[in-house]
């Protein structure tokens, strides 16, 4: 009787947590818009977007900075919620989609087409990126799978994965020519210049069919988190909940590092933001939390990036640490107030 | 995060191990010490010029001013006694802070130590212009020297103090600031990251006796504090609960674990950049050869860091003559894919 009290106090937290986000999304969504080094009013935004604008305000809205806002809630949304499962499903705090390779897989592979290949073809960075990180995830899957995948062995093996592609990254690095390794090391970094919509509907198809997938089984990671004893007793298949859970945060990280660059620290920081944040530890209060949180971080670091130090443009993966890492160490003081301690 | 204590449950059964008795140790102890003095001969005796063992004792006994001997002593000697010390400060690092952090990730590059580092020489570098290894090791001993004091202010702050789990977190959060600063400065600098790369892979190459000097002493302290710290760390793998009705201060167990860390850890970065795989992997290796019991666990980490680093260091020379591979990108593509089989190899003993 209590537990239950207990969860719907949490479930009106969530809810108070994502309207807020949601909100403060929809007004940096605008700025991020309207601002830029060619500012545009509010109201021609609007009248742009209902098909009225001229010619300069079509271009700039339509073609510049609407694929890349939209790119930047996509993208931070889908690590967010990769994130967050990630973290449960290994049960540990420090997992991110690089620190078990995934990323890795999808740096190694862009930036091995930028160095040595033809990269001036639109599409093969992107491409090449996105079939690193799958390759990375169903490598790591098969290395970690004996009779089922255990979260302990799976954050071990996924060390030694990024360990290797992470020096395979550093080969690349030392052998290539400077001016191929300054464009790579830009893409390594994260950034979200020159976006356009090419980046936006994959990103929408794919989160739209996997946002809800993971909300769903959400609820099965919660019974996951009992142990898997507890999980089978109560009729979860345990090896197929936690094999669709993976495939979801892999393909999620995989779409999103393709569109944005391997931005790591947000999908190991918005799940945290979320727990805290909404005071819950449970996913299916953690994953949409943590994927407002994502996209509104992401987005929010983009815009600063491009205004604070106009006309140069500083790229989305570095402010978001200097962003959030902040925010999180305040967080991480306020944390035993709160009773949670991880 | 509720789940995330559970990884911190202790799971002290040394029946997984696979060398139960105490006799069985100390037998697998003297085979890994043999193992790595043929690893230091073959460091001495193998590179572009092969030098056979007895020249090399030669030069080291008899020293003639002849080719071999100079390359012996000048070049060999000086980068196997650094090899040893980055190899074995790893190691006993890796398995203080998983110790101290109960977490099975903890090691330098995760906790901003070698972020730090890079920071500063990044800084070198492009404030300062420095380009020799001797000015970026001093300066990597500065950064992760700081970036620890910072670690441990963010990690002990709130009511109770520097928990695993806020240790942890602040570490990841730490590196990612750092590393976002370094690759500000590296994204609109050019010629610092034409410097920096080859800094950052990780390498124990052209590094003089002064460089071994000038580490020595923080690696040996800190090996020390390691060897001395295994007791304190079965006790706080009981919990801080458990471990303080034992009689232990927990809060000062921590502090020297994390002061033998920054030590080991520090020197290790300055003397050969950071190299992210041993501290990370080989205290998991000596997990499984010995149980839960980390006055068994820090001795075979620093042997075997010490093995891995100079075996890498070594294989680096022969696989692409007559250039070389950089010991940090060998470390992992020889050791990651043993860590693997190991990993999937038995049922592990947790943290």
């Amino acid at each position: 009787m209590r537990w239950r009290t207990f969860s719907l106090r949490v479930d009106v937290r969530v809810l108070v947590v994502l309207t807020t986000l949601a909100f403060a999304t929809l007004v940096v969504f605008t700025l991020s818009v309207a601002r830029g080094e060619f500012p545009i009013a509010p109201v021609d935004v609007l009248a742009t977007l209902v098909g009225a604008g001229d010619h300069a305000t079509n271009f700039i809205v339509l073609d510049l900075r609407l694929p890349r806002a939209l790119t930047a809630v996509l993208a931070g949304g889908a690590l967010g919620i990769a994130g967050a499962i990630f973290q449960d499903l290994a049960r540990n705090p420090l997992v991110a989609p690089d620190v078990i390779g995934i990323t890795s897989g999808a740096s190694l592979a862009a930036i091995t087409v930028i160095v040595f290949g033809d990269a001036n073809g639109g599409l093969s960075v992107p491409l090449a990126a996105l079939g690193g990180a799958l390759v990375a995830g169903v490598v790591l899957y098969a290395l970690a799978w004996r009779g089922g995948v255990q979260g302990y062995r799976l954050v071990l093996v996924g060390i030694g994965v990024a360990a290797l592609l992470t020096a395979g990254i550093n080969y690349v690095l030392t052998r290539g020519q400077v001016y191929e390794i300054a464009q790579a090391y830009v893409w390594l970094v994260g950034s979200l210049n020159g976006r356009g919509w090419e980046q936006v509907w994959p990103l929408t198809a794919t989160l739209a069919l996997l946002l809800p997938a993971g909300l769903v089984l959400g609820r099965q990671l919660e019974v996951l988190q009992l142990g898997d004893d507890v999980a089978r007793a109560l009729g979860v298949r345990v090896e197929r909940a936690r094999l669709a859970l993976l495939a979801v945060a892999i393909v999620l990280t995989g779409v999103a590092v393709s569109a944005a660059g391997p931005i790591a620290f947000v999908a190991f920081i918005a799940p945290h933001i979320a727990r805290r944040a909404s005071a819950t530890v449970s996913p299916s209060g953690v994953l949409p939390v943590a994927a407002a949180s994502g996209a509104l971080l992401v987005l929010g670091s983009d815009l600063a990036g491009r205004l604070l130090f106009a006309p140069t443009e500083i790229p989305v993966g570095i402010v978001t640490a200097i962003v959030a890492a902040p925010y999180f160490l305040y967080l991480l003081r306020r944390a035993n107030r709160l009773g949670i301690t991880g | 995060m509720a789940a995330a204590a559970s990884v911190a449950a202790p799971a002290a059964s040394s029946t997984t191990a696979l060398l139960a008795s105490q006799r069985a140790r100390a037998v697998g102890l003297a085979a890994a010490l043999a193992v790595l003095l043929g690893c230091v001969l073959a460091s001495l005796a193998i590179g572009s010029l092969t030098i056979p063992v007895g020249e090399v004792i030669a030069a080291l006994t008899a020293f003639d001013n002849s080719d071999a001997h100079v390359i012996v002593t000048e070049l060999r000697v000086p980068r196997t006694e650094i090899g040893l010390l980055v190899g074995a400060a790893l190691g006993a690092a890796g398995a203080l802070m998983q110790g101290v952090t109960r977490n099975p990730l903890a090691d330098p590059g995760i906790l901003g130590i070698n972020a730090g580092a890079a920071f500063a020489v990044v800084l070198a570098i492009y404030v300062l212009g420095v380009s020799t290894t001797a000015t970026y090791a001093a300066f990597a001993l500065l950064g992760a020297g700081m970036s620890a004091v910072a670690l441990y202010a963010l990690g002990a702050s709130g009511r109770d103090g520097a928990t695993p789990i806020k240790v942890a977190l602040a570490g990841a959060v730490l590196t990612a600031l750092l590393v976002s600063l370094t690759s500000a400065v590296l994204i609109f600098d050019t010629r610092t990251l034409d410097e920096f790369r080859f800094w950052i892979v990780g390498s124990i190459a052209g590094r003089d006796s002064a460089v071994v000097l000038s580490v020595a002493p923080f690696i040996v302290a800190g090996l020390l504090v390691a060897l001395l710290a295994g007791r304190w760390l079965n006790a706080l793998a009981l919990g801080d609960d458990v471990a303080r009705s034992l009689g232990q201060r927990v809060g000062r167990v921590r502090a020297a674990s994390a002061l033998g860390f920054v030590l080991l850890s520090g020197g290790a970065v300055a003397a050969a950049g950071p190299i992210a795989f041993v501290g990370l992997t080989v205290p998991h290796v000596a997990r499984t050869l010995v149980g839960a019991d980390y006055r068994w666990i820090v001795p075979y980490s620093i042997v075997l860091g010490a093995i891995l680093l100079l075996a890498s260091d070594v294989l680096g020379r022969v696989v692409a003559r007559p250039g070389e591979l950089e010991v940090g990108i060998v470390t992992a593509v020889l050791g990651a894919p043993f860590f693997i089989w190991l990993v999937r190899r038995r049922r592990l003993a947790e943290l």
